[in-house]
Order: C-alpha cells, then structure tokens, then sequence
C-alpha cells in the first residue's frame, strides 16, 4: 500500500513539472526565437513577459469548445489525449537524481526504475504516434489526413535508426561490467572509458536528428506544414484539444532531451554530486536540468537556423543514409565490444 | 499470485474463437487480416500462461513467443503490401470479388 | 485482488476482442486492437515476462497497427457489416463454428488441467539475460530462419511497391 501512495506521489510531482516545463519551454522557446530574428519576444504579460505562459494557457481553456459536424466524434476527442499521455508516462522511468536516504529511508528519483526502461522508452514513443494519425484521420479533411499519413511513415521510418542507435549503446553498456543492462539508471552508473565516451557522442547528431523527427520538430516539421498543409492533421482542433497536441510536442521535446541526456552525456552525473546525500540529489537534478536546457537550446537552434525539408528527401535521408550509417555504427560498436570489453 | 493456469486458457481459447469468428465471417481482407492476428495472440497468451505455471526455469516458452511475434509482424507486413497492389487492380479487396483462379 | 484485476482486464479484452471482429469501419477495429494489444501486454507483466510485455507493445503498438492504420487510410476505411449479401449463411456458421470451437478447447481444459494449478517453481526466469541466453544458444537457428522470415517479408513488400510503380 505504501509503495503505491510514494508512486502516486511520484507522478503527480512528475506531472506537474513537465507541464510547467511544456509552459515555460514555450516562453523560452519563444524567447530564444526572437534573439535569432532580433527582436524582443514575448515582454508584456509581467516582468519579462515571465506570465505569458500563464495567460496563454487561460486563453486556451476558455476558448469555446468547437467540434466539427463532419468528424469521426469519439476518435476526435480520442486523439489529443492518445498524443499527450504517452509524452507524460515516457519521462517516468529517466532517472532525474541520484539516490537519497532521508530519516532513514532510500529515496530514487525515478517514478519506476524498471529493469527494461530502454525499452519501456521505445514502446510508450511509439504509442505516441497515435494522436497525431488518429487525429488526422477523424477531422475527415484531406489537408489532416495527408499529414496523418506522413507522420505515420515518417515516424516508423526514424523509429529505425533510433532503435539500431539504441541497441548499440545497450551494447556498449556490457564495457567494463559482467554483462549489460537496459536500465537508464545502470547506464548512467556505468563507469565509461574516456574512448567510450568519444564513440558515443559520434552517434549523437544521428541520433538527435532522429529524435527531432520522431517528435515532429522543424526541420522535420512535414505533419503540420503551415504553408502546403495548414496545419496538417491540427486544422480541425482548437481551443484545449489543440493545447493538448501542441503540449504533446513540447513534452516529448523535454523527454527526448532528458533521454539524449541521460543517455550520452551521463544523466545527472557531473563535479560535486555526492550520492546519497540531499545535497548531492539537489545538484544531480541541478547538473540534468542543465543538460536537458542546452539540448533544449539546440532544438530551437535548429529551427531558427534550418529550413524545411521536402518530404521525399526526409524519407531517403532515413532510409539511404541514417538507416545504413546506424547500421555501421551497431557493427563497429560489437566489434569493439568484443575487442575491449 | 493466485490466479488459475485455467482462466487464461479460457480466456485464450475465447479470444481465438472471436479472432476465429472474424476470419469466417467478415468478407474484407483487412478484417481477416485483423481476425487471424487476434488468434496470433491468443496463441501467445496460452504459451506465456503455461511457461510461467508449469516450466518458470527454461525460457524456452518465452522464446517461442517471441517467434510467434515475428513472424506475426512479417505476416502483416506482406500481407497489407498485397492488399495495396490488388487494391491498385481491382478497385477492391473484398475476398468474394478475387475469383480469378475460379475454373 | 489479482483476481479481480485480471477478470476486469479479461472482460475489456473480450469486449476489445468483439469490436475489433464487428465493427464497420477499419479504424475502429484497428482502434480495438490496439486496446486488446495493451490488455495483452498487462497479462505479459503480469505472468511476469516484462520483456514480451514490452516487446508486445513495440512491435504491434509501434509498427503493425500503425501499418493497418496507414493501409486502412490508403485504401478506405469502410469495410462493410458483418453480414455479407455474398453469403447469407456465413455469419451464422462462422458464429456456431467459434461457439463450438470454444466449447471443445473448454472441454479439453477442464478434463486435463486440474484446476487448482498455481504457480510452479521458484521467480520466474523473466529477464532479459535469459531470454537472450536462450535465444542466442539454443534457438540460434529457429532465431535466424525467424530473421530470414522477416528479411524475405521486406524484400516482399519492396518488391510489390517496384512492381506497382512498372505498372504505373
């Protein structure tokens, strides 16, 4: 009964965090967006504009709440909710601290610290697809069902070399220990070799390219094209259930980051963190907060600096280059396995 | 744990008869397809319920489960191809209408 | 409590598993199946195979259903009723054939299992460590012929896509 109360608690925190996260990711986004373009951004609502989030997040709740005759109804209303779950459940099992004991009892920082996290990961992603196509589809609009297909071949196509990605770092994790593990919080424990390090972070930009796609991020952006699709599979929604798609985004965004972090850049690893002590919890989160901000920044980089791809060169881009390349990388990576560890 | 080995079988043995049921009655090669793989899966529960009841220290049924998986992924991904190129000739994939080896 | 959780879970299977086989249109099917997916995925954890819990949900959740949603969406949605004017009698048989189906497998169970069947053994062998033992040592060849399978699928579906773009 007890563990169940400590994971309730768990969640809600989680919940709660990622959706100020989502709603300041966008006043930094916005922010940040405006420095490329040099101009001022979001300034009026309170001290830096530092309340638009909040007065955006009131416009949308009271907005009127408009479903179209024509929609599939139940699958319509289905579909936000099928995009944002699956972007909330991916981040429980990323451990964000290390381990504390408090009055006597071992505190973790994950929501559940399951032994196939990885793949836990990879399973609740690729759920998340779902909103978008469903969502597509039931607006019954040629404009949202073209962006429902794209996004369902775009998603299974980048799924591919995420996952060969993925598999390959699994591998690299049997280095240096027994044998290997899919739990995110071994992997951060995992005393690396400076070489290993080096391996890694050459399939970084693959893989974060990777991960722009999957969470439909410009420059991959083909789902909700303004200018050939307006809006994609979004043209029916608005009010809250547009809210929630766009909140689905920025979450998975934040996951995707979380996960790149903890993954090639040690979590919430880094100078002064002490296990097991509050403080050294404090500056862990500290460190991974840090870390899930830089990659934050690149994504928005990204989509201030690059323009929109065609949607043909995004399929051969995958299947002609980053499939193959990640291939290669899996290969090299169990040769030098074998060799080293 | 208290749940009996028999309630999954029957629940397995239920689910392949609804899956079952699909394949005979709908006509549209897409609801066969969807029918044949609910009966993939009910087979997979009854391996899993019987791995875990009767021999938990082999793996073997797990691994036969994850066969099953495969080649249930393979059979849809052919088989959906097919349904699109006999869409592209005939206008229909309706099982009825794809008489032409019919002497 | 285990007993309870598993009957509702049962009972939303079925229920999942009846509109996946009745409903007219095809994304409501595909729809069904994904929860009947997911239950099935419960019972995998719950029978402590995490791994094939997981696996489950990667591979129909991730690939085939989205693969029926995609082909559903190309081809249309509307598969029609149950009945069929082709074959008035189909429904009927095909309902008495699955009635009479589960009959015998219930027959064939409560003769040979006694019913007082619980758990055997110590924790199960669930992990991954396992599983990858196995499949790598003693199913190495059903593990590469699966393999096989699933690159002769691939080159399959490529090759129908070549042959339709000839066409064209």
């Amino acid at each position: 009964m007890e563990i169940l109360i400590i994971s309730i608690i768990k969640s809600l925190a989680l919940i709660v965090i990622l959706l100020t996260g989502f709603a300041y990711l966008t006043y930094y986004e916005r922010k940040l967006l405006a420095r490329f373009h040099v101009r001022l951004g979001p300034n009026r609502a309170g001290p830096r504009g530092l309340l638009q989030p909040i007065a955006d997040a009131v416009k949308a709740i009271f907005k009127e709440e408009i479903v179209p005759d024509h929609v599939d109804k139940p699958v319509y209303l289905l579909a936000p909710a099928l995009a944002l779950i699956p972007a909330l459940v991916a981040f429980a099992v990323i451990p964000v601290a290390p381990a504390m004991t408090l009055f006597g009892r071992t505190i973790d920082f994950a929501v559940a610290d399951i032994n196939v996290a990885l793949l836990y990961v990879v399973a609740i992603t690729s759920v998340g697809t779902y909103g978008v196509i469903l969502g597509g589809w039931s607006s019954n609009n040629n404009y949202s069902l073209l962006g429902a297909l794209r996004t369902a071949s775009q998603m299974i196509s980048y799924e591919l070399p995420l996952g060969i990605l993925l598999a390959a770092i699994v591998l690299s994790t049997n280095i240096g220990r027994e044998m290997g593990t899919l739990s995110l919080h071994e992997i951060v424990l995992q005393d690396r070799p400076w070489w290993l390090w080096l391996w890694l972070w050459l399939a970084f930009p693959v893989f974060f390219i990777g991960v722009l796609a999957e969470s439909n991020r410009s420059p991959f952006d083909l789902p909700e094209t303004e200018n050939e699709l307006i809006a994609g599979f979004q043209i029916e929604y608005g009010g809250i259930k547009f809210a929630l798609f766009f909140m689905a985004e920025y979450i998975h965004m934040i996951t995707g980051s979380a996960l790149m972090a903890t993954l090639f850049f040690g979590g919430w690893r880094g100078p002064f963190v002490v296990p097991g002590t509050w403080h050294g919890a404090l500056i862990g989160f500290g460190w991974l907060f840090i870390k899930i901000l830089a990659l934050l920044f690149l994504f928005i980089w990204v989509r201030a600096s690059v323009p929109r791809v065609r949607y043909d060169q995004l399929l051969h881009f995958c299947w002609k280059f980053l499939t193959p390349l990640s291939i290669a990388y899996l290969v090299i990576t169990a040769v030098i396995v074998v060799f080293a560890g | 744990m208290t749940i009996p080995l028999t309630w999954y079988l029957i629940l397995s043995a239920a689910l392949f008869a609804i899956g079952l049921f699909g394949v005979l009655a709908r006509r549209n090669a897409i609801a066969i397809l969807i029918g044949v793989e609910l009966m993939l899966n009910a087979v997979n529960v009854n391996i899993l319920a019987f791995w875990r009841y009767i021999r938990p220290d082999d793996p073997s049924g797990q691994v036969f489960a994850i066969i099953v998986l495969t080649v249930a992924a393979a059979e849809a991904a052919v088989g959906l191809a097919l349904f699109i190129s006999i869409y592209r000739t005939r206008r229909s994939i309706n099982v009825d209408h794809l008489d032409a080896l019919k002497g | 409590m285990a007993l309870l959780l598993f009957l509702a879970l049962a009972l939303v299977a079925l229920l999942a598993a009846v509109g996946m086989v009745t409903s007219r249109n095809a994304v409501h099917s595909a729809l069904f199946m994904l929860v009947n997916f997911a239950v099935y995925a419960i019972f995998y954890i719950m029978l402590n195979a995490q791994f094939l819990g997981v696996v489950q949900v990667i591979v129909y959740a991730g690939a085939i259903v989205v693969l029926f949603l995609f082909v559903v969406m190309l081809i249309g949605g509307e598969i029609g009723a149950v009945r069929s004017s082709l074959r008035r009698y189909t429904y009927a048989a095909a309902l008495i054939l699955g009635a009479l189906f589960v009959a015998m497998i219930g027959l064939g169970i409560a003769q040979t299992i006694s019913t007082d069947q619980t758990v055997a053994g110590a924790p199960a062998a669930g992990g991954v460590e396992a599983i990858g033992m196995a499949l790598f040592t003693t199913y190495l060849l059903p593990f590469e012929l699966a393999s096989l399978l699933l690159l002769a699928g691939m080159v399959g579906g490529v090759a129908r896509r070549y042959k339709a773009l000839d066409e064209d």
